[in-house]
């Protein structure tokens, strides 16, 4: 009986020892973050003004804004959203209300976990071969967006599927019964009732491709541009990429200039990340059903 | 009456036309996976085909496609490259994000889990050019500083960002892994007097190796295929690395350092596409091996397909 | 086409014959050979798992829907063999469904029953308003819903929900309604007042009524079929069922709660 209660106790403390070994390493992913945008706060917080967001850079990137690259970027999601956010979402609606469990899905699967697995310089040099070279892009916001729309389309189309699966197959199934087709029940009852759902995932492709330089860098995006993008088929600075010249190939950077590019480009990833993750908490939170 | 009623509607019309249209969204992520293999092949062909041997690709450490006379194209160097970042990326990470996968799946409840998994998912959202930034800006004195090392970009500098950036993913697949182990495991195992962690050690880990293989898997291919941070924080001498201080250059960083400065068309145009095939089957390879680990099957074992929805039971 | 019209107004309002259905190659109901006359309630009782639920679904071709699901044999609705309608949909327009759970589709009361009318293109508000209100009364669920008609049909209580279905169900203006197991999620009181309803309703359409309580069957249904571990035991006039008439034990022995 006591040797028992020894034992108990024993075991006790050694989970104890082991919950807080896991707390540690837990913390220790955490921790560099947190430092890491600490350290961005403080050292980029000072360069960061209205006029260092408005207006262009100069002295050869070594003084002035950001506002090109800025702009650039916007011009650069827009776009891959516009390609990548119908594509995913039928892609999406397909797995989901349409595809049977045969060969032909398994290998869509595969190539959709295989789109978010290939490296991104590997869809950089895709986009060079399709759309700068093949399609006669050249060059342009055209050609770096649908690169990007290509890369980011698995987050789409993962994150629609999952939402149209939160609704109950029995609501489906009613209104099939009625004499609805497959499209209208999505029409009516499907969609209504993911689209919150479809938007958070579409945030949070928005936050993956703003950040994204490796597909841009050859495609479209250029080191210096002083004007702002005119159409699609123009090239453009970006945050990423800036962020890149600035630290890497332009001599005599003032410190705090790339420590405030990668405080605003990580502040709008962020930003955009949890308002993702606030929707989707605030929806959990909102029953229909 | 039935034979009036039984018309094809334009209802039935726009439906088989939807059915259509999302099909073709469907097969599109095929049609994307073999143009990348297509497109970059284009590209590469006349390097494979003339002044490719796959002796010295994958045996000579030199690299020198700009030489002018006798220009090299070997890409051992920049594979040990690779392999040593993404090595000691995983020796940071694999331990790390599989600790957290056990505090956050086995350990925490309510608030404090569901603050924690936001927290490793915002971490995962952080750009690696960000990520190549910091091991630019702030690991690299930090290594100068702690380690007396002439310079901070090498494998150490890279390893440890990659690890960083690759954990989050691979905590989230390991989580998931944990969660998949059905409760009445535990219940069962605790029934006979085990404690939470005999529990985890003794039955939630064995009955979700596979998911955490899987987990490793997906963080080799991250770390294999990141280009931003390894391009910026390693850096980028070819060398076969002896230890963490030297410095490396990967296969991702070499592509995007010279594609820029290359003629399109050129030998050396043609290589950099060829290490993009190279590199495209490596990590193809990785996925689907992760992927068929996610499925909970080593390979000859029946796989279980995700059914979707419309076939599964409420 | 008159003489095909004379002789499919004379068909009974569902005919099958040989009917076997399978789940990815595993039988689920085997040799069915049944005919429901119109305007009449057909009971089907048999305990769980006896494959009640599956005819119901070959009839209205939900084996279009339903993965691995497979039919043999015939089934005919009005004459007519289900599997040469080029329009599966417009059959299923004729024939309302009403699950053992209520399903409160997540739109409003006013849109649950419109929908049905709205997906054939009805698009002018007071004929919505008069269907609504048509099937609602009729489903005995006006009084209670007429203040809040724009709240969420998914919240009711599931009584209400129930008669939602119903009413869902009636304003396809079917000919036939399928019942499968109405009362399971329902009071004792809404389902006396349900079953008043489906005996009003009995003079403008056919209703297949698969129930899990053969009282109800007792009550409401003219003929009865009993199912059994996927076979027909046997159809019956309900009173001779009852009344000790059955031709097979285990029909009698079903009746007199031996098992199930």
């Amino acid at each position: 009986m006591f040797e028992a209660t020894a034992r108990n106790r024993r075991n006790q403390s050694v989970e104890g020892g082991f919950r807080l070994l896991f707390l540690w390493m837990t913390c220790m992913l955490i921790l560099p973050v947190v430092l890491i945008l600490g350290v961005l706060i403080y050292r980029g917080g000072p360069a960061i003004s209205y006029e260092f967001l408005l207006t262009p850079p100069t002295d050869g990137m070594t003084a002035g804004g950001i506002l090109p690259a800025l702009i650039g970027t916007v011009w650069l999601v827009v776009v891959a959203l516009l390609a990548s956010v119908p594509v995913g979402v039928a892609a999406a609606l397909y797995l989901s209300e349409y595809a049977p469990d045969n060969r032909l899905t398994r290998a869509i699967n595969l190539a959709i976990i295989n789109l978010a697995g290939v490296p991104s310089i590997v869809h950089a040099l895709f986009g060079v071969g399709a759309f700068v070279i093949f399609f006669r892009f050249g060059t342009s916001i055209l050609a770096a967006s649908l690169t990007l729309a290509i890369m980011t389309l698995p987050v789409v189309i993962v994150s629609t599927r999952e939402s149209l699966q939160t609704v109950p197959r029995a609501f489906r199934e009613a209104c099939w019964n009625m004499g609805a087709t497959r499209w209208q029940t999505i029409r009516k009852v499907v969609l209504p009732n993911s689209i919150s759902g479809i938007l958070t995932g579409v945030i949070l492709e928005v936050s993956r491709t703003a950040g994204e330089t490796a597909p841009i860098m050859f495609t479209g995006a250029v080191f210096f541009s002083p004007f702002l993008p005119q159409s699609v088929l123009d090239q453009t600075m970006a945050m990423s990429l800036h962020l890149f010249v600035i630290q890497t190939q332009v001599p005599n950077v003032p410190e705090h200039v790339p420590f405030g590019v990668a405080l605003v480009l990580i502040s709008m990833v962020l930003a955009m990340n949890g308002l993702s993750i606030a929707f989707r908490v605030y929806l959990r939170g909102r029953k229909k059903w | 009456m039935n034979a009036a009623a039984d018309r094809r509607d334009l209802s039935w019309w726009v439906d088989k036309v939807a059915q259509i249209l999302v099909l073709a969204g469907g097969l599109s992520a095929i049609v994307f996976i073999v143009g990348i293999f297509l497109f970059i092949g284009r590209e590469g062909a006349g390097f494979i085909f003339e002044g490719f041997s796959l002796r010295e690709f994958l045996l000579s450490p030199r690299w020198t496609p700009t030489s002018n006379h006798n220009p090299t194209f070997g890409a051992l160097a920049l594979i040990a490259g690779t392999a040593s970042v993404t090595g000691l990326a995983m020796v940071v990470a694999v331990p790390f994000s599989l600790g957290a996968a056990i505090y956050i799946g086995e350990f925490a409840t309510g608030r404090g889990r569901e603050t924690l998994k936001v927290l490793v998912e915002l971490l995962a959202a952080i750009p690696s050019v960000v990520w190549g930034f910091v091991g630019l800006s702030i690991m690299n004195p930090l290594i100068v500083r702690v380690f007396d090392a002439p310079v901070g970009l090498n494998v150490l500098n890279s390893g440890i960002i990659l690890g960083l950036m690759a954990a989050p993913i691979m905590t989230t697949i390991a989580e998931d892994a944990l969660k998949a182990v059905p409760d009445t495991y535990r219940e069962a195992a605790e029934a006979m007097g085990a404690t939470r962690w005999q529990v985890i050690l003794k039955v939630v880990l064995p009955a979700g190796r596979n998911g955490l293989v899987a987990a490793t898997l997906l963080g080799v291919g991250r770390g294999f295929g990141e280009t931003m941070a390894v391009l910026m924080a390693s850096g980028h001498a070819v060398n076969l690395p002896t230890s963490p201080f030297d410095a490396v250059r990967a296969l991702t960083a070499t592509i995007a350092a010279e594609l820029g400065e290359t003629a399109e068309g050129s030998e050396h145009w043609q290589a950099l596409f060829t290490l993009g095939i190279f590199l495209f089957l490596v990590t193809f390879t990785i996925n689907f091996l992760a992927d068929v680990f996610v499925r909970g099957g080593l390979p000859g074992r029946r796989r279980r397909g995700r059914r979707p929805v419309a076939s599964a039971n409420p | 086409m008159v003489a095909g019209q004379d002789q499919a107004a004379a068909a009974p309002a569902i005919d099958v014959a040989d009917l076997a259905i399978r789940y990815g190659g595993q039988l689920a109901l085997a040799g069915v050979t049944l005919q429901v006359p119109r305007n009449e309630i057909f009971g089907i009782i048999g305990p769980a798992n006896s494959g009640k639920t599956s005819f119901l679904r070959a009839v209205n071709r939900m084996d279009l829907l339903t993965p691995g699901m497979t039919v043999e044999g015939s089934v005919s609705v009005e004459g007519k063999e289900v599997r040469s309608w080029r329009n599966a949909y417009a059959l299923r327009r004729r024939i309302g469904v009403v699950f053992p759970l209520p399903v409160g589709l997540p739109m409003t009361i006013y849109e649950n029953v419109a929908l049905s009318a709205r997906l054939r293109g009805t698009r002018n508000r007071s004929d919505l308003d008069v269907i609504v209100e048509r099937c609602l009364r009729r489903a005995a669920l006006w009084d209670e819903v007429k203040d809040r008609l724009d709240s969420l049909g998914s919240l009711l209580s599931g009584g209400q929900q129930q008669r939602l279905t119903i009413a869902r169900a009636l304003s396809q203006d079917p000919s036939i309604l399928l019942l499968d197991e109405f009362s399971i999620a329902v009071d004792p009181v809404t389902t006396m007042r349900i079953e008043e309803v489906l005996a009003e309703l009995r003079a403008e359409m056919t209703i297949v009524m698969v129930t899990n309580l053969v009282q109800q069957a007792r009550r409401l249904a003219s003929q009865t079929a009993f199912f059994l571990t996927g076979e027909l035991v046997e159809v019956g006039e309900t009173e001779t069922l009852f009344e000790g008439g059955a031709r097979d034990e285990r029909t009698t022995a079903y009746l007199e709660g031996k098992f199930g």
